[in-house]
């Protein structure tokens, strides 16, 4: 199963990792084989099986519509890269 | 719409507007590593609630999942919102028309939660492109958020305008929104296709985003029909596209491209699990299910007319309407006086014997009094007496000179209304009302006007 | 001045004898860590970053660094979260705290939990306290190192694909990974939300059910956890009579298991059936097969996901540039290592339109069928037994090249993890001088009895935690 490097620049740009040339190069390597080796779950026949997205069999948990404490704003921008007032400032969209 | 819930849809810091910029959040809504959502049990029964209401089915096994994509107002990089197993499927709305109930099928309604507020700074447009950098506030992040889908059944700008005026009010009086365009609580997409007369098939569609009130969708629309057309028509071929409304210009501006917009990664949001809402809830909320607007309408028209009902039912005024005319107030008359009234807001919570004595008097005081008196309907302690004690110049012979006036001051106009455009009695009655300050008696004058229109002819 | 302890033998229990006995004070006992993790540290770099000051009335912990620990850095092995200093407890943090643990300090991880060697860690990789030259696993590698060289009594690690069972075994420690659902995750750094368990690595089984009884149960702030159904027994029996033993007939077939592994495997299988055990046959003929392939789709796809929040934006160092996308795109760059890069396209790439079903849905429909043949397994067995670890502890950059030979250190503890089992690795003897892994598995909420059999085979075993290096020396 071998993945292109189109594909892998795809996916980049989906991950939003701007990858170097050499890394690219060698995910598409690493990728491709280890995407053989992950493929053979295509081997079996699953068509009459349904998927697991959760090992617990739980439904209906919830919270009851009653406020609790939000963050004070020394913790808010406690790790910000960039404040602007009471704002988290970022670079322009283009 | 946005849901007026205490708490956001997966955190419980506080829904609402007006508080300090990120003062509402928490690790949870900031998507600080670590954090996981946990359901707001409100929201679930309040989407289930408007599914009801529009007739969905309400599923029995509804899931949440991850719609993954990037941008700064989705701090966690996914969206929760809902897929393939959203709460209620397949309903629809009825709106009535004169040619019966048009029928607008509801594909799904499904929970979310709503992106933080960002402001552009700076740059040549003050838009997005070209701005300096941008500014997240989050307070807005994770407040619960019901999208409504509907099938491609809406046939006019008009019927668009109408079954969103009628959905509104049914969300406002199951009372899980404000359902406020301006504030942005509602909010409305609008697909739009043209087709050939005669066919069947809607060619490509276009959306539009970003109109904010109901005369805006209606614009937009009516403004993207008439481009659609002229581009089949001019040989061309409509693309795909998305396009911001400009409420100021009325124009039609391309949408910012998301890249990669249309690969989400959907998948089940692994930190939740799925919701089956018990039987006995879904019934107790249909039990709570208040009469619809639709159904109103038509109960109304019954007495009334259809363009008064309907007015009166999605403007929430037709309550108000019956006690008015329980209490004794003439029909019309009373409809026509809550329609219009110069304060919607004011005459909305009238106490309906004072609206009756307003209603009955409407001809008999001057109109400024009458204007006054709805606007101060609603403050405490309101009677109408003091308004009824003022009397209008009912009397012709004080009247007759200022009418003969204005007709001799307009004879363009007096030549128009001659020659058929007979809706140009209002605009008489309008001058000798001004030329009174208000004072004449509306109705003695319209037949005064009316007769020496005639009588000179 | 000498040290108070020895906390090279000392286990959690008998510390905490010490410490009610009013023998050693909480602090002394801090000091006592603090002073063994200055004399050996430097050599195994267990820890990133300790504590110096005991904030608590009972005996220290470690906690990995995914673990978010309000007011000390947290970074998940990650150059991503490098300064990062969380707001907020995780809640095994604070139960933890409520329970009068005093923070010793933030144990090594490869970055976000994705590695078996911990050599993905940003911050370089820890070492064995067995031999230093050999990883001790990971994820947890640096918890499993501060356990094993007497650099704390007991720690709180993940487990997503065995991430605590794994390193326990290549290090001689006990480590437990709970039932799913059983421990809050909230705070914990995520790196696959349907596979990641909180759990507890010690000395001795007793101290794995002591620890794993403090931070068990529901917590509101996760939804996916449940209240335990019956309470957390500290095991004391030492007999095993009518405990039915389940080996995995496929065990036998898969060339990776070491043959030091497999003898000392079946030297403890044998000392079952001398307490009383009946030792026989199981099948799970998907899990070896699929197991892992199912792993590799499920865990990246979630991984893709939850590590899209690491944009620059709220917290952690930014890589300025002139647009948002920019920005995004080159911290990222800079921020992740390539084992989580490579997570990420996989999953991504999982996940992506038009080969969602073949993969990601495929590999959730395997999912299904792991949980079938293990409910299955267990309806004959009472707990299944195989080794934790195909191989004791290797050379530091063995494997570090090749990420399907990484992969495949998880072989047999990825299927139960998959069907949301509780598993517990106890030291079941040596191979070529190093630790070998007794991997106990059990069926949903099973932890009382794998304490059980745990603690009598241990008891059997009677296998020397301490790494043979220090044995003798004075701390
Ligand atoms: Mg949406
Ligand atoms: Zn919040």
């Amino acid at each position: 199963m071998a993945i292109s490097r189109e594909e892998v620049l795809h996916v980049a740009r989906l991950a939003r990792l701007a990858l170097t040339d050499d890394e690219i190069e060698r995910l598409t390597q690493e990728l491709g084989k280890i995407l053989e080796a992950v493929g053979v779950v295509s081997e079996l026949d699953l068509a009459d099986v349904p998927p697991t997205s959760h090992p617990l069999d739980l439904v209906n948990v919830w919270d009851e519509d009653v406020l609790r404490d939000s963050l004070a704003l020394d913790e808010v921008f406690a790790n910000a890269p960039a404040r602007d007032g009471d704002l988290f400032r970022v670079p322009p969209t283009a | 719409m946005q849901l007026k819930t205490r708490t956001k849809m997966f955190c419980r810091c506080p829904v609402g507007f007006g508080a300090g910029e990120n003062t509402q959040t928490c690790p949870v809504c900031l998507g600080f590593p670590g954090a996981l959502p946990v359901v707001n049990r409100a929201a679930v029964e309040w989407t289930i609630l408007l599914g009801l209401a529009l007739d969905c089915e309400i599923a029995e096994h509804a899931v949440f999942s991850r719609k993954n994509y990037f941008y700064f107002d989705n701090p966690k990089g996914y969206q929760i919102s809902q897929y393939d197993l959203p709460f209620c499927i397949g309903g629809k709305v009825l709106v009535p028309t004169a040619d019966g109930d048009r029928v607008i099928g509801i594909v799904r309604a499904h929970l979310e939660e709503d992106a933080a507020k960002t402001v552009h700074v700076g740059g040549r447009t003050g838009r997005i492109r070209g701005a300096d950098y941008s500014l997240v506030d989050f307070n807005r992040c994770g407040t619960p958020l019901v999208e409504v889908v509907t099938e491609p059944d809406i046939r006019s700008a008009e019927e668009a305008k109408r079954f969103l005026q009628l959905l509104r009010q049914t969300i406002v009086e199951l009372g899980i929104s404000d359902a406020e365009m301006e504030k942005g609580t509602l909010r409305v997409d609008a697909n739009v296709s043209v087709r050939p007369q005669g066919s069947d098939e809607l060619r490509t569609r276009t959306e539009i985003k970003n109109m904010n009130s109901f005369n805006f969708i209606a614009r937009g629309i009516e403004a993207e029909i008439e481009r659609q057309i002229g581009v089949w028509e001019s040989g061309g071929e409509v693309q795909q596209e998305t396009y911001d409304f400009d409420a100021a210009t009325g124009a039609l501006t391309p949408h910012r491209a998301k890249e990669e917009a249309d690969d989400y990664r959907y998948f089940p949001e692994p930190d939740l699990v799925p919701v089956e809402p018990p039987p006995e809830l879904v019934e107790r909320l249909r039990s709570e299910l208040p009469e619809l607007p639709a159904a109103r309408i038509r109960r109304l028209e019954a007495e009334l007319d259809l363009e008064r009902a309907t007015v009166l039912v999605t403007g929430g005024l037709d309550r108000l309407w019956q006690e008015t005319v329980a209490a004794g107030a003439e029909k019309v008359s009373a409809a026509n006086v809550i329609i219009n009234a110069p304060a919607a807001a004011a005459i909305a919570s009238a106490p309906a014997p004072e609206l009756v004595k307003l209603v009955d008097a409407r001809d008999r005081i001057p109109r400024t009094a009458f204007d006054e008196a709805l606007s101060k309907i609603s403050e405490p302690g309101f009677s109408a007496d003091p308004y009824l004690a003022q009397e209008a110049v009912s009397d012709s012979a004080e009247l007759e000179p200022i009418v003969a006036r204005i007709l001799q001051e307009n004879p363009g106009q007096v030549a128009a209304y001659r020659n058929g455009k007979e809706g140009l009695l209002g605009f008489f009655v309008g001058q000798v009302m001004k030329e009174t300050q208000g004072k004449a008696n509306p109705r003695v004058v319209s037949e005064l006007v009316k007769a020496k229109l005639s009588r000179s002819a | 001045m000498a040290p108070v302890v020895d906390t090279l033998r000392l286990t959690a229990e008998d510390a905490l004898g010490l410490v009610e006995r009013r023998e050693v004070s909480p602090a002394e006992l801090h000091g006592a860590y603090l002073e063994a993790i200055g004399e050996r540290n430097d050599e195994l770099h267990a820890y990133l970053r300790t504590v110096e000051t005991a904030e608590g009335a009972s005996i220290p912990i470690a906690l990995k660094d995914v673990i978010s620990t309000k007011g000390v850095e947290t970074t998940a092995g990650s150059k991503i979260l490098e300064g990062y200093v969380p707001v907020f407890d995780a809640t095994v943090a604070a139960r933890c705290k409520a329970a009068g643990l005093t923070l010793l300090g933030k144990t090594n991880t490869d970055e976000f939990a994705m590695g078996s060697s911990t050599e993905n860690s940003a911050w370089g990789p820890s070492r064995n306290p067995w031999d230093p030259a050999l990883v001790p696993g990971g994820s947890g590698g640096g918890n499993a190192a501060a356990v094993s060289a007497g650099l704390a009594p007991w720690g709180l690690g993940s487990d997503t694909g065995g991430s605590i069972k794994q390193p326990s075994a290549l290090c001689g420690n006990v480590g437990l990974r709970p039932t799913y659902g059983t421990v809050s995750r909230f705070g914990v750094v995520a790196f696959a939300s349907s596979l990641d368990q909180i759990g507890p690595v010690a000395k001795t089984v007793r101290d794995v059910a002591l620890l794993y009884s403090i931070i068990a149960g529901r917590d509101p702030y996760d939804s996916t956890t449940v209240e335990l159904p019956e309470p957390v027994q500290l095991p004391d029996a030492e007999r095993l009579d009518g405990l039915r033993i389940g080996v995995p007939t496929q065990i036998e077939s898969l060339e990776a298991i070491e043959p030091g592994v497999r003898a000392a495997f079946e030297q403890a299988l044998e000392l079952a059936r001398e307490l009383g055990a009946e030792v026989g046959d199981c099948d799970l003929p998907i899990s070896y097969r699929y197991g892992m392939p199912c792993y590799y789709l499920i865990a990246p796809a979630e991984a893709s996901s939850n590590l899209a929040r690491y944009d620059g934006v709220r917290f952690g160092p930014r890589t300025e540039a002139a647009t948002y996308r920019e920005m995004v795109e080159r911290t990222r760059d800079e921020g992740f290592g390539a084992e989580p890069k490579r997570r990420i396209m996989l999953g991504t790439y999982a996940l992506s339109a038009g080969y969602y079903d073949a993969f990601y849905g495929q590999a959730q429909k395997v999912r299904t069928l792991l949980i079938r043949e293990h409910r299955e397994a267990l309806a004959t067995v009472d707990v299944i037994a195989t080794p934790t670890s195909p191989t004791v502890a290797f050379p530091i950059g063995d494997k570090a090249a090749d990420p399907l030979a990484m992969y495949a250190c998880d072989l047999l503890t990825i299927p139960s993890n998959l069907a949301g089992l509780p598993g517990l690795s106890i030291p079941c003897g040596l191979s070529d001088e190093l630790p070998v892994g007794l991997q106990l598995l059990g069926p949903q909420f099973g932890e009382n009895l794998l304490f059980r059999a745990g603690h009598a085979l241990e008891r059997a075993i009677g296998f020397d935690t301490v790494p043979t290096r220090f044995r003798g020396a004075r701390t």
